[in-house]
This record gives C-alpha cells, sequence and structure tokens, in this order.
C-alpha cells in the first residue's frame, strides 16, 4: 500500500480547527479587545513577560499559532483549489500554503524563544 | 377544485436535438399529490414521450431522484403542495450525464461502489455452522450506513464530485465505511486502502450537503469524517508501530 502524506496535514489541520476554535476567540477578545479598551486592567509588561517565560505557556502559544497557522493552510489549499479552480496548481498552492505554515511556525518557535532569554 | 400547477421540464431528446429545453406542463394541483404523481399525469394524459425513473414510489427503490427548483430530491417524496404556487422546475439529477430527459447515467457510481468492495469479507474462507452472531449494539455501529438506496441525490448535491468526476463519492464511501463498521467482517485494511487513496476520502472537503439532501437520513459525510479520523491514526500508527504494518 502507498503512503499518502494527506493524514499528515489533515492531522495538523483538524487539531489546529479545534484548538483555533477554542481558543483564539477567547484570546483575542481578552488581548485585542478588552485590555486594550480599558474593559480589563491591563496586567502591565512585566507581569505579561513573566507568564510568557512560563514554559507551559509557551508550549501553548507555539501549539496554538502554529497549529491555526496549518490549519489555514490546508483551508485555503482547498479553498483555492475547488473554489478557483486552479487544479493544475496544486502541487505549487500545496508549497506556498504548507510552506507559509511551516515559516510561520519556524518564526514563532524562535521569537518564544529569544523572548523568554531576554 | 380546478387549480393546476406548471411543471417545467427540462426535457432531452438526442434524436431531435442536441440541446435540453424546458416544455411546460399544466397539471391539475392536488394536495396528496407528489412531484412523480404529476409526472405520471403528464406521461399518461399529455405527453407520453415524457421518460423518468421511478418504481416503488414509496421512498425504498432509490430511482425517482432528480433536481425540483435546483434541489435534489426524490420525486416520490416531494409534495407539489411544498411548491405551490408553481412553476416547479424539474431536472434531471445534477453531475450525471443524462441519457434522455429525467433518466440519468449511474454507471460511474456502480463501477466505484465495486471498488470499495461493499460486501463482507473474511480471512477465513469456510463460513461458521450457523450464522455469525452479533448484539443490538453491533448492529447499531453501522446500521444508518446501511439504510442507503443508491438513488444518488448526495453525488448530485456534492460539490466536489461535481469538479472531481473521479471522487469516490458520499454513497460509496458510506457504504465502505458500513462494512468496516460490521462486527463480521474483516477487510477494512483491503477498503481503507481504496477509500484513502487520491480519488478518496480526502477529497472531501466537509461542505455536508450529502447528509442535507439524504432522504434516508444516512450521515455520508460523518461516515468520511470518521474514515480521515481512523486513517490518520492508522497512519500515524504505521511510524510509531512499523512492526504491525504487515
Amino acid at each position: 500500500m502507498r503512503r499518502h502524506i494527506e493524514p499528515f496535514w489533515w492531522a495538523l489541520f483538524s487539531s489546529g480547527g479545534t484548538l483555533a476554535a477554542f481558543f483564539l476567540p477567547v484570546l483575542i477578545f481578552i488581548m485585542g479587545i478588552a485590555i486594550p479598551l480599558g474593559w480589563i486592567e491591563s496586567p502591565g509588561y512585566e507581569k505579561l513577560f513573566a507568564l510568557v517565560s512560563n514554559l507551559h505557556i509557551r508550549v501553548f502559544l507555539f501549539s496554538l499559532i502554529s497549529l491555526s497557522l496549518f490549519h489555514w493552510a490546508h483551508r485555503f489549499r482547498f479553498t483555492l483549489y475547488d473554489g478557483l479552480q486552479l487544479k493544475h496548481l496544486n502541487r505549487l498552492i500545496a508549497v506556498l500554503c504548507y510552506g507559509s505554515a511551516i515559516t510561520g511556525t519556524l518564526m514563532t518557535g524562535y521569537i518564544l524563544i529569544i523572548f523568554s532569554s531576554h | 377544485m380546478n387549480e393546476q400547477i406548471t411543471l417545467e421540464v427540462l426535457r432531452y431528446r438526442p434524436e431531435e436535438s442536441s440541446k435540453q429545453i424546458y416544455q411546460s406542463y399544466d397539471v391539475p394541483f392536488k394536495k396528496e399529490w407528489v412531484i412523480l404523481d404529476a409526472l405520471n399525469y403528464i406521461k399518461d394524459e399529455l405527453d407520453g414521450t415524457l421518460s423518468y425513473r421511478w418504481s416503488c414510489r414509496m421512498g425504498v427503490c432509490g430511482s425517482c431522484g432528480m433536481m425540483v427548483n435546483g434541489e435534489p430530491v426524490l420525486s416520490c417524496a416531494s409534495f407539489l403542495e411544498t411548491f405551490h404556487p408553481g412553476p416547479i422546475r424539474i431536472e434531471p439529477l445534477e453531475n450525471f450525464p443524462v441519457v434522455r430527459d429525467l433518466v440519468s447515467e449511474m454507471s460511474d457510481f456502480m463501477e466505484k461502489l465495486e471498488r470499495v468492495q461493499p460486501w463482507l469479507i473474511r480471512k477465513d474462507e469456510d463460513p461458521p455452522e450457523g450464522e455469525y452472531l452479533q448484539t443490538p449494539s453491533q448492529l447499531m455501529d453501522y446500521k444508518n450506513y446501511s439504510m442507503c438506496i443508491n438513488c444518488m441525490l448526495c453525488y448530485s448535491a456534492c460539490p466536489v464530485y461535481g469538479l472531481e468526476p473521479s471522487f469516490l463519492g458520499p454513497a460509496a464511501i458510506a457504504l465502505g465505511q458500513r462494512y468496516n463498521l460490521d462486527s463480521r467482517d474483516q477487510g477494512e485494511k483491503i477498503r481503507n486502502a481504496v477509500l484513502s487513496e487520491d480519488d478518496g476520502i480526502w477529497q472531501c472537503t466537509l461542505v455536508g450537503e450529502c447528509s442535507a439532501v439524504c432522504p434516508k437520513d444516512v450521515d455520508p459525510a460523518a461516515a468520511i469524517q470518521r474514515l480521515k479520523v481512523s486513517t490518520t491514526v492508522d497512519f500515524f500508527k504505521s511510524f510509531l508501530m512499523p512492526w504491525q504494518n504487515r
């Protein structure tokens, strides 16, 4: 039996979708809306920095951001493939989509590492 | 009660013209009539040249599927009243070649159905003494998927099948899964090799229309999702536990 890579991308896609659906809206609401608008008191830079320095938080942020990117990549790939009917560009689309997600993952990892070793 | 309702039927008679044209028929509007009754009225009273498939007129045989106002339905299960005051557009099932009028060509599905091997596969050749026993809960595992009547509404509704005619499609995959989930079956590995090929489950983008239009409440979209999960688990297992591959 020939081994297909598709289950690998789908695993990243589906776990990314689950994580993103659970955590992204509340994170965006707290960090992106409630704190800037002053609905919640800002914890301040020091406290947030200490939070991100925690290994568990870093692993969580890394998983959340990276898997969300892979979720996007897979979805966008099929949007282009089926929606715009770019069947003949399948390989290029896959490389660009997953490539972007991989680049984003590497950047996230890099930022989280240098950020915590300040 | 002499009210009439208009049916606009998309006709195709290759010996007369290579084009499909709409032809309007006025039929009596009766509360208890389904689309199929109206078509039978046309055939008997107005125009004997109209061609369409039907048999049981009770949602069991799966032969009277067609597009009614753009939706794939069984014409024996759709009441005229739903579409009052009309006119009602009747077209052959989408995504299939048309043989004549409302009759579609189904051989593509027949070939795909055979490919997923929808029968019990056993490793041992000889059947046991008596029958294979099954508990009610083992029956419930696959019963939903066994309700399929091969009416092809799901293929008509599936946008992926419309774009990729090579896609195995909802009904064939659900029927493959029906045997995978049967406690008497041992052919999951053989079947999954076909189901997870390029033309199989990975083409599906979970639009979900197949399950929405199914007249028997089979849930092909769920069958495909469950197969994606189990195939993905097998994929990772084959790396983590390579000794199990053979």
